[in-house]
């Protein structure tokens, strides 16, 4: 693997805001193509404040960050925003069209598709998230389930080399939780998935990251990680009552 | 303040329109250097942020309460430019979705509270922050005073439309008085409501602020257990000594124009005789009045006392060195920065005769 | 916007006036609204024609008369500005009631309330029959700068979502036993509004980053057109032609 150039490549990255407050202390770990990844972490940790730097949203810190080998930097931005595909965690925030068919379209359009191809492209991502028949809907008239699935097509529309979703499973309900997991299973692309919600992270992603206090502490298979009780400890990491990540069988 | 339709004549309604369209335009452009691309995001949820905040009341006195305009809180916050594009387009759909202020007004009423209250109160505030000393405190009292003069300032332009083209014969002085009265007291409400937020901002965000950028300090980042200086994001602005001489030339032109504006006019209006006139002039029925005033939700428009009409004739004063601020400091930047295109900046000294000239303020 | 989604001031229908074109909706308003400015305030029985064009247009568009009444209210705080004009305006003065009023003052309040109301009126009209969505691609059309409509449509999207926050935020100030009395509360109301700039602006900044992770670069794709036929236009400008035959009657007469 070592041959072929990592998805995402993060090194030595530490960020401060301005109000003083330092939120990453040096972070270093890579995602290879097409391997699903858990960024776990209590809250707090900086998980989304190195979300933010996967597509330079945030910039001004040390270190570096490269996507599929382009650094992160200001002469290649709108290749790597077009690479790095991000499902932010309000879908308010994503879906800022009138209607769930220009939002999907926005990005494809930005990038000068029109016409039946367009239409074609639209269809086709909100097919994969089996939202085609809320097309002309406008987004804020949608459950929140729905919205988060339409953010995910935006996304997809723009057919991303990976796709980066922060806290996907938060605030939907169970029914919806497993339609998402269906979804992303069913993507082939490298997927960077941020959360605290541990039993969907052993359901989804093979390999995790537990990123505490501004650093990564832990990097391995995601069963491995949460059946270690006292590394959990140490992160503020709990799994739910009754859940046992030994008896769980992985379906990737 | 939404003027509707009718109240103005077409033709300052026309040529106020046309204002309107140019400040925007040179709005649009400034807004890009203020935020490049994300002007319109921005922009837009600064001005919904605008619009909700019109709708967040204030409680004044038992049973009255105002709401905010806006105007200096937006040029605070986002800078003139996007400020001036924020109001004008919440007055734009106010206008259109909610029939709140006429269509053919929508010149007079961009012109007011868009464009002269985001100028006045930047131009204010800018000025006092560089004439008081670099805290968070400053910040705070000259968002005060610039939102305090920017509502009065914006009654004083509406004066000057109404008396180009309005269309009933209210003789100016009274309109001047009743509408910069009762201003005043909105202005009161409105400063400390955004001297208060923009306090509150800056204690969590320093950086959102745009008038205060310069006050936040160089950022320290731990890699690692070791102190690293974070890379300069953005040029120290002029160099220090340059900064010292600007203040002075705008402490001393701000302390001369609000003594010689508000002891002058003070003075002038103190002057009984002239008062009497003036309202003998006016011709003024007394009973007519109060019988009007009673129970009129209008009620400080008819404010005619002659302590009042002294008061706020020195308002009016401090509020006309606000204008002569702006077009002083308008030239100041005009010929600074001329000057630091073709030259060094660091030569400041010859735009002393540059300062806003204080005489003319007088009312 | 989509089916369904409709601003406090829409009547959702199918007549004509809905189905016009928005652009030309808002031309006709505009020149309307200008015609019945410019038209004389001695000409009474033009403005009264004016007011019966505007109850034609409110018939075809099957807007009840109620609505429209109720939404003329925004105009109150002019109405007694021009109550109070006769008393005091220049001039020549006549006596009604016991009460001394200037002539002059009461032509002014009339031309202040009749211009004033059919203005409103006009635009309570457009509103309720034109879709916020439709109203933003007509200004669009009308060539307004693509920046400021850009910046009224994040605005009408995110009115909503940010008007709720303030609404949740005053819910929480209120469950914890906090009512705004008086002068001494300010601060607490400001500090709401700090915190709800910090949170606009911060939304505004994730939007923004959801956009330009869309590959946004300054200018909105174009995704839908509206276009006009001669027969919408000339359908849409009969009201402010017909306005326009009565202004200049009403300076010949």
């Amino acid at each position: 693997m070592t041959d072929v150039t990592p998805s995402l490549d993060v090194a030595g990255l530490a960020f401060a805001y301005p109000d003083g407050h330092q939120a990453l202390f040096g972070v270093d770990f890579s995602v290879a193509r097409g391997e699903r990844v858990a960024l776990l972490g209590p809250n707090g940790a900086g998980k989304t404040t190195l979300v933010l730097h996967l597509n330079g949203i945030l910039t001004g810190g040390t270190g570096t960050v490269k996507v599929a080998g382009l650094p992160v930097g200001k002469q290649h931005m709108a290749e790597i925003r077009r690479r790095v595909g991000i499902v932010f965690q309000d879908p308010d925030d994503q879906l800022f069209m009138p209607t769930v068919r220009e939002d999907v379209a926005f990005g494809p359009a930005a990038a000068g598709l029109k016409g039946p191809e367009l239409e074609k492209r639209v269809d086709r991502a909100l097919e994969r998230v089996g939202m085609a028949e809320f097309k002309d809907r406008p987004p804020h008239h949608l459950s929140f389930g729905q919205r988060r699935r339409v953010a995910v097509a935006t996304v997809l529309a723009m057919e991303p080399e990976i796709l980066v979703l922060d806290e996907p499973s938060s605030n939907l309900d169970p029914a919806s939780r497993r339609e998402l997991a269906d979804i992303l299973r069913s993507l082939d692309v490298t997927v960077l998935m941020v959360t605290h919600d541990l039993p969907y992270a052993l359901e989804l992603c093979p390999r995790s990251l537990i990123l505490s206090e501004g650093v990564i502490a832990a990097d391995g298979p995601t069963g491995e990680l949460l059946s270690d009780e006292e590394l959990m400890r140490a992160h503020r990491l709990e799994l739910p009552f009754g859940f046992d990540p030994r008896s769980v069988t992985m379906g990737a | 303040m939404h003027v509707p339709d009718g109240f103005i004549n077409a033709p300052t309604s026309a040529a106020t329109g046309v204002i309107a369209a140019g400040a925007i335009a040179v709005s649009l452009r400034g807004a890009r250097r203020e935020l490049d691309e994300r002007t319109a995001p921005l922009a837009g949820l600064v001005a919904a942020f605008i619009f909700a905040v019109q709708m967040l009341n204030f409680p004044v006195a038992a049973g009255t309460s105002g709401h905010l305009l806006g105007g200096a809180l937006a040029a605070i916050l986002v800078g003139p430019y996007t400020g001036v594009l924020c109001v004008s387009v919440v007055l734009l759909m106010q206008g259109i979705l909610f029939a709140d202020g006429g269509l053919t007004a929508l010149g007079v009423n961009i012109t007011n509270m868009a464009i002269v209250t985001t100028v006045v109160a930047y131009a204010l505030f800018r000025g006092l922050v560089k004439v008081l000393p670099r805290t968070r405190r400053s910040v705070t009292v000259a968002s005060f005073v610039a939102a305090l003069v920017s509502v009065p300032a914006a009654a004083l332009a509406f004066t000057v439309m109404y008396a180009i083209g309005g269309t009933t014969d209210v003789s100016i002085g009274k309109v001047a008085t009743a509408m910069v009265g009762v201003h005043v007291l909105i202005g009161i409400g409105e400063a400390a409501i955004t001297a208060l937020t923009v306090g509150s901002v800056i204690a969590v965000r320093p950086d959102l602020v745009y008038g205060a950028r310069g006050l936040t300090h160089k950022l320290k980042l731990r890699v690692n257990g070791e102190l690293v200086d974070a890379p300069q994001a953005e040029p120290e602005p002029a160099p220090v000594a340059a900064r010292t001489s600007h203040r002075k030339v705008w402490a001393a032109g701000l302390a001369a124009s609000l003594v010689l504006a508000g002891f002058v006019s003070f003075y002038a209006s103190a002057d009984p005789d002239g008062l009497e006139k003036v309202a003998a002039d006016h011709g003024i029925d007394k009973r007519a009045e109060e019988h009007a005033v009673a129970d009129s939700p209008l009620a400080d428009y008819g404010v005619e006392d002659v302590d009042d009409a002294r008061l706020s004739g020195g308002l009016a004063g401090v509020i006309g060195v606000g204008v002569t601020v702006v077009a002083g400091s308008a030239v100041f930047w005009a010929v600074r920065r001329r000057r630091s295109d073709s030259t060094s900046p660091s030569d400041t000294t010859d735009t002393t005769d540059t300062t806003p000239s204080t005489s003319t303020t007088s009312v | 916007m989509g089916a369904g989604h409709a601003h406090k001031l829409y009547r959702h229908g199918h007549s004509p006036v809905h189905g016009l074109p928005p652009h030309t909706k808002l031309a006709a308003v505009f020149a309307f609204v200008v015609v019945v400015v410019s038209t004389p305030r001695e000409a009474m029985w033009a403005f009264g024609v004016y007011a019966v064009l505007l109850g034609a247009v409110a018939y075809v568009a099957r807007v009840p008369a109620g609505f429209l009444l109720r939404r003329l209210l925004i105009e109150v705080p002019f109405v007694a500005f021009a109550v109070l004009m006769p008393f005091v305006a220049e001039g020549e003065r006549v006596d009604v009631l016991g009460m001394s009023l200037s002539v002059n003052g009461l032509w002014g309040a009339w031309n202040v309330l009749a211009k004033g109301t059919l203005g409103v009126a006009a635009s309570v009209l457009l509103a309720a029959t034109t879709e916020l969505r439709e109203l933003l691609l007509g200004l669009q059309r009308l060539r307004l700068p693509p920046l400021l409509v850009q910046i009224a449509s994040f605005m009408i999207r995110y009115g909503d979502v940010i008007t709720d926050e303030m609404r949740r935020m005053r819910i929480a100030r209120e469950s914890r036993g906090f009512e705004a009395k008086g002068v001494r509360h300010w601060g607490v109301l400001a500090k709401s509004a700090g915190a709800l700039f910090i949170r606009s602006y911060e939304r505004g900044e994730r939007v923004h980053l959801a956009m330009i992770s869309r590959g946004y670069a300054g200018s909105m794709p174009v995704i839908d057109e509206v276009t006009a036929s001669r027969a919408q236009w000339t359908y849409a400008l009969a009201l402010p032609c017909a306005a326009l035959a009565v202004c200049l009657l009403g300076w010949a007469l």
